[in-house]
């Protein structure tokens, strides 16, 4: 028997097949100590262990047999389970904008993975219609996968490759790009875009769910929903993400690319804009702006594409009692770029200085952002700031910390000129920094006080 | 047709299909239309915690007390096996906003699916891995957590998280017949609903999450009583752990009924087993009278030639006919009328008691097209709202025949696409006799359609967990905390002579322990114990609703009793005491008792005056008018002192 017919399975687990000649998708009458059990063997999750075979019983439930308890097995059948989203071809409406799908793996549209019990992705035009059939009348639409990584393997080679596409889509007359995404580094993608694929005429919607589409629960289907309204009849051409707003399946924020964090591991409105409102609502029936200015639509395919990244930097998360040997380590190999996470407004403490120095001698452009998330950097209120900016940091204002890692990967792409570089991270593309922040930017509520309680109790969480 | 013909063809058709009482059935009618039940009983566990979150469990919130509230809506996925479950799909289609009510002290973010799940309480798969063994099942070898799909909302991810814990297990009734149990599954219990009006559904989710498990019985049971008795068995041999929870809504059981030809229709959530025999008697039989229903269509038209028409109606045309109409009319509804070729007299056949088959639309409308009631009439009803020129207009409206029946239905514009759709298919299912379906049930024994019934293809396994291993070693500890076999025990009281009607009592309330310690550790009469349990306790339970004190203050009071040497048949006096004063110790209620001890000797000493009293009184009386009169002058100072058997023996 080739090894395909054992999924998973390892050890003895597999040893007691085999001897049995028992298959996975093959219906088995299983006899053990603990009484006989009959059911079809399923595949193993290969972290799993190795001492019990996985039977679906004809009730639907799933069990574990253990190896060590069975006294004897039979197949009295085999019926492989053909796992398939429905696929329909996806209509075609006149008048509808036309909107392309661009995957990249997460979990938007997902099927089950045996071999590791989690989820994988599934994608194709017909199969999302299969899935979501409101999109029909939302948008003519098209779909590519680019690739399919599970969002922490994003990395600068995947930007670089979307970003090309994105350029490439637009010259051929799309009229509103969707990218599904895996949520885990959403907000560092949308950076990347943002500063990669300047002057959009179009908007350039990231897309994820924090539910996987597998659930009758999923944020998926509404978030695409919504991402497909804001990139075809939404009149801002920008990068930008979008996902829920409340928990509630009530509607969506659309969130600057460039402002945009993940502030929960779980929740479904986990991705907030930091120290700025969002830049809009949306909901089925379409956009509503929350910000004045943005950058509209166009008809105009002039989009500027600057695909480039190094990615000899890294983001130094500072804490106290930090030796220096840390960064000088990351000097030795070869780092051209560090992004400081300082406390307060922006400081590391004092030992570290001969190695910010020695840094600085080497050509290491530093940068400070905040582990407060909220907020300036200002370097000049104490002395250590002072002296910090003296020895070459330069602070990043209220440039996010995953922004400012993305945006010096990118600005050291084109430069490595210190004065270029400053110039390229200190002028903001799309308001990665802004010049100031309103008093409705920071809102981080506490429970239990009154007035918070008569707020959540009133409006939909 | 007017109500007068349609009442007269309803209680003709009881007798075309050989309806009878349940009272006055015998098993011979259940074995004429092929009686089959089987149970899946829900139980919860005690435990401290959730099931899969570390909120308290058993702690609950009125429908207006609530924290925060959010919305869900639930979309049909695919199974494991690929296929779209039939039931997702339908409800689906209803577009149900969903809100769901949450209290800071009973609900987390895990409750409202914002937060993936914490390992299994051990507690909970524990007292699981009891129970499955006192129900003789095979334990698995390894959990594995299943989804389950719900999409009416009851669960706010969507599905229940559910696992098999043994399968394969045998219940042995009183009577030594045994019953096969197919499986017994730890689940999560699902949240509370508030209200269920047009496209909004309200629940709180104070019992979501909480442990509760599930026992399914094979279709085995023969009749309606046999159903109960089983349902009983399997609840008392929960309850004889002493760690699962009692009280309204802690023990639910869905009842699984066919009758011959028929289908497996569920009745949910039924409350009291006392109304079991009943639901199940009427669900046999409404079966029955679809099948009849069906046959008698058949006759009249084929399947694939049948086609409904429909026509929407102008409401001047009602406004003077129905305050029911009118008002729907007033709030925005449109009136559309449906005709269903061939139906004559079947609209109006018997299904249930005070239900005719028109009733089996009616319910569709409100949960699949969300139409409030009352939400239709139609030519055939027992109370019709229009008179016969009324329904001939819209016959002829239809251009209807004379063997037709019409429908007519209303509701907002948004909905009647679907209503549409929901009579028809409705109708095509009579050609195919009993629908799938789970059913609401009614105290009075009726039920009606709640949802079309889910197959196993809405089951698919928990990506948020690892399978649990049940070691051998692990299982056999458990099993010494298990007590005897509930057989066992009923076995046991009728060798201690303890009277058959104390039986249920006892059980339900899980007395047998605390009786079995109070006869052995204080050698006191089994038949006295099972009697002051099964009678007297029972009585003033009854009469004070509810059991102030900790029930193994009964213990003490035997032990206090034995201490004193005082006759234990002021035992239940005293208990009564306990219920009206339950803090006070046993000293002071014999006070307020006014109990005073005397010895045996006196009180017998006094039966020589009393004897002498008795003559001169009553000239004529029989011997027994004598020992009367002489126990009850000397009951007072006995009760507690003597024996009153002894006493009578004296006397």
């Amino acid at each position: 028997m080739n090894e395909d017919f054992f999924q998973g399975y390892k050890g003895e687990a597999l040893g007691t097949l085999k001897k049995y000649n028992v298959r996975v998708w093959g219906t088995a009458e299983v006899e053990t100590t603990r009484g006989n059990f009959n059911g079809t063997v399923l595949p193993r999750a290969e972290n799993d262990d190795h001492f019990h075979i996985v039977l679906k019983i004809p009730t639907g439930y799933n069990v574990g047999i253990d190896i060590r308890t069975i006294t004897g097995m039979k197949e009295t059948g085999y019926k492989k389970a053909n796992y398939k989203v429905p696929e329909k071809e996806f209509p075609y409406t006149e008048g509808l904008p036309h909107v392309k799908l661009l995957g990249t793996g997460g979990t938007i549209a997902s099927r089950l993975d045996y071999r590791t019990g989690a989820v994988i992705p599934a994608f194709s035009p017909g199969e999302l219609y299969g899935a979501v059939p409101e999109l029909a009348e939302i948008c003519n639409l098209d779909t590519e996968k680019i690739f399919a990584v599970f969002s922490e393997n994003m990395g600068p080679s995947q930007y670089i490759a979307l970003a090309k596409q994105i350029g490439k889509e637009i010259e051929n007359g799309i009229e509103g790009i969707v990218i599904g995404h895996g949520t885990d580094t959403l907000h560092h993608t949308g950076a990347a875009l943002t500063f990669m694929c300047q002057n959009l005429p179009v908007p350039v919607v990231l897309v994820g769910s924090q539910r996987s589409s597998d659930r009758p629960s999923s944020d998926a289907a509404l978030n695409l929903m919504h991402a497909m309204t804001a990139a075809g009849h939404g009149d801002i051409a920008e990068v930008l993400v979008c996902m829920f707003g409340p928990t509630s399946d009530e509607y969506g924020l659309l969130h600057k690319g460039t402002r945009v964090r993940k502030m929960h591991s779980s929740y479904r409105s986990t991705f907030r804009t930091i120290g700025d409102t969002p830049i809009a609502s949306i909901t089925r029936k379409g956009v509503t702006h929350i910000k004045e200015q943005y950058n509209p639509r166009r008809q105009d395919r002039n989009v500027k594409i600057i695909p480039a990244f190094d990615d000899r930097v890294t983001m130094l998360y500072y804490y106290p009692g930090m030796k220096p040997g840390v960064l000088d380590a990351i000097v030795e190999q070869g780092y051209k770029g560090v992004v400081w996470v300082g406390t307060g407004l922006g400081h590391v403490n004092k030992e570290m200085y001969p190695a910010i120095e020695r840094a600085q001698k080497s050509g290491v452009h530093q940068y400070m952002t905040l582990q407060t998330i909220w907020g300036y950097v200002h370097m000049f209120v104490y002395d250590t700031g002072r002296d910090m900016m003296a020895k070459g940091i330069i602070p990043a204002g209220n440039m996010l910390p995953e922004v400012a890692f993305i945006k010096l990967g990118w600005a050291l792409g084109q430069t490595h000129d210190p004065e270029e570089v400053k110039k390229l991270m200190l002028t903001p593309v799309n308001d990665e920094i802004t010049e100031r922040e309103p008093y409705n930017g920071y809102l981080v509520y506490q429970g239990g006080v009154p007035e918070v309680e008569e707020f959540i109790k009133k409006v939909h969480k | 047709m007017s109500t007068n013909n349609a009442l007269k063809n309803y209680e003709s058709s009881k007798n075309v299909i050989g309806y009878v009482n349940r009272k006055e059935a015998t098993q011979a009618d259940y074995d004429r239309i092929g009686f089959m039940s089987g149970l899946e009983v829900h139980q919860q566990l005690l435990t401290k915690k959730k099931l899969f979150c570390n909120c308290p469990a058993g702690i609950f919130q009125k429908p207006d007390e609530y924290d925060a509230e959010l919305i869900r809506h639930m979309r049909p996925t695919l199974s494991e096996l690929g296929e779209y479950d039939g039931t997702a799909l339908m409800e689906f289609k209803t577009k149900k906003e969903i809100i769901y009510r949450i209290a800071n002290n009973t609900a987390c973010t895990y409750d409202v699916d914002d937060t993936p799940p914490f390992p299994i309480d051990r507690e909970a798969l524990d007292i699981s891995i009891e129970i499955s063994l006192l129900s003789k099942l095979k334990i698995v070898g390894e959990v594995h957590i299943t989804r389950k799909q719900y999409l009416d909302g009851s669960i706010p991810t969507g599905f229940q998280r559910t696992a098999i814990i043994g399968i394969d297990g045998e219940l042995t009734l009183k009577n030594n017949r045994k019953i096969h149990l197919i499986q017994l599954s730890i689940e999560e219990d699902s949240c509370r609903e508030i209200s269920d009006i047009g496209h909004t559904r309200i629940y709180r989710t104070d019992r979501l999450g909480m442990p509760l498990i599930e026992t399914v019985t094979s279709p085995e049971m023969r009749n309606p009583d046999e159903v109960k008795e089983v349902c009983d068995h399997i609840r008392f041999l929960n309850r004889s752990t002493g760690k699962v929870r009692t009280g309204i809504g802690a023990g639910r059981e869905d009842v699984n009924v066919s009758c011959k030809g028929g289908t497996r229709v569920e009745i949910k959530g039924v409350a009291h087993t006392k109304w079991i025999p009943e639901l199940s008697h009427n669900e046999a039989f409404r079966q029955w009278a679809l099948l009849y229903i069906r046959e008698e269509l058949l006759k009249r038209c084929k399947k694939e030639q049948w086609k409904a028409n429909h026509v929407e109606l102008n409401h001047t045309q009602f406004s003077n006919v129905s305050d029911a109409i009118r008002k729907a009319v007033e709030n925005g509804c449109k009136i559309y009328a449906i005709n269903l070729p061939h139906f004559k007299n079947l609209l109006s056949f018997f299904t249930q008691p005070g239900k005719p088959f028109y009733d089996e639309f009616i319910n569709r409308l409100k949960v699949i097209a969300c139409i409030e009631k009352p939400n239709m009439t139609c030519s055939e009803d027992l109370e019709s709202l229009l008179d016969d020129a009324g329904w001939k207009k819209i016959a002829r409206q239809l251009n209807a025949k004379e063997e037709d029946a019409q429908i007519l239905f209303w509701g907002p514009e948004r909905d009647i696409p679907m209503a549409l759709d929901v009579i028809e298919e409705r109708a095509l299912m009579t050609f195919d006799g009993v629908p799938q379906e789970t059913r609401k049930s009614f105290e009075d024994g009726t039920t009606i359609f709640e949802r079309v019934l889910p197959g196993a293809d809405r089951m698919y396994p928990d990506t948020d967990s690892v399978p649990i291993p049940l070691e051998d070693a692990h299982i056999e500890k458990l099993r010494k905390n298990i007590p005897e076999d509930l057989s066992e025990r009923y076995g046991q009281l009728v060798i201690w002579g303890i009277p058959e009607d104390t039986f249920s009592y006892i059980f339900s309330k899980n007395y047998y322990p605390l009786m079995k310690e109070i006869m052995e550790n204080l050698d006191i009469n089994p038949k006295f114990i099972g009697v002051f349990f099964g009678h007297k306790l029972k009585y003033l339970h009854g009469k004070y609703g509810a059991i102030p004190f900790d029930i193994h203050r009964l213990y003490e009071l035997f032990a206090f009793l034995k201490d004193r040497n005082i006759d234990y048949a002021i035992a239940p006096k005293m208990t009564e005491q306990m219920f009206l004063n339950p803090q006070m110790d046993f000293e002071s209620i014999l006070t307020i008792m006014k109990y005073k001890k005397i010895s045996k000797e006196e009180i017998i000493s006094r039966i020589k005056l009393l004897k002498e009293k008795f003559i001169s009184a009553k000239k004529g009386a029989n011997a027994h008018d004598k020992i009367n009169s002489i126990m009850g002058a000397l009951k007072g100072v006995s009760l507690g002192n003597i024996d009153l058997t002894e006493l009578s023996k004296k006397i």
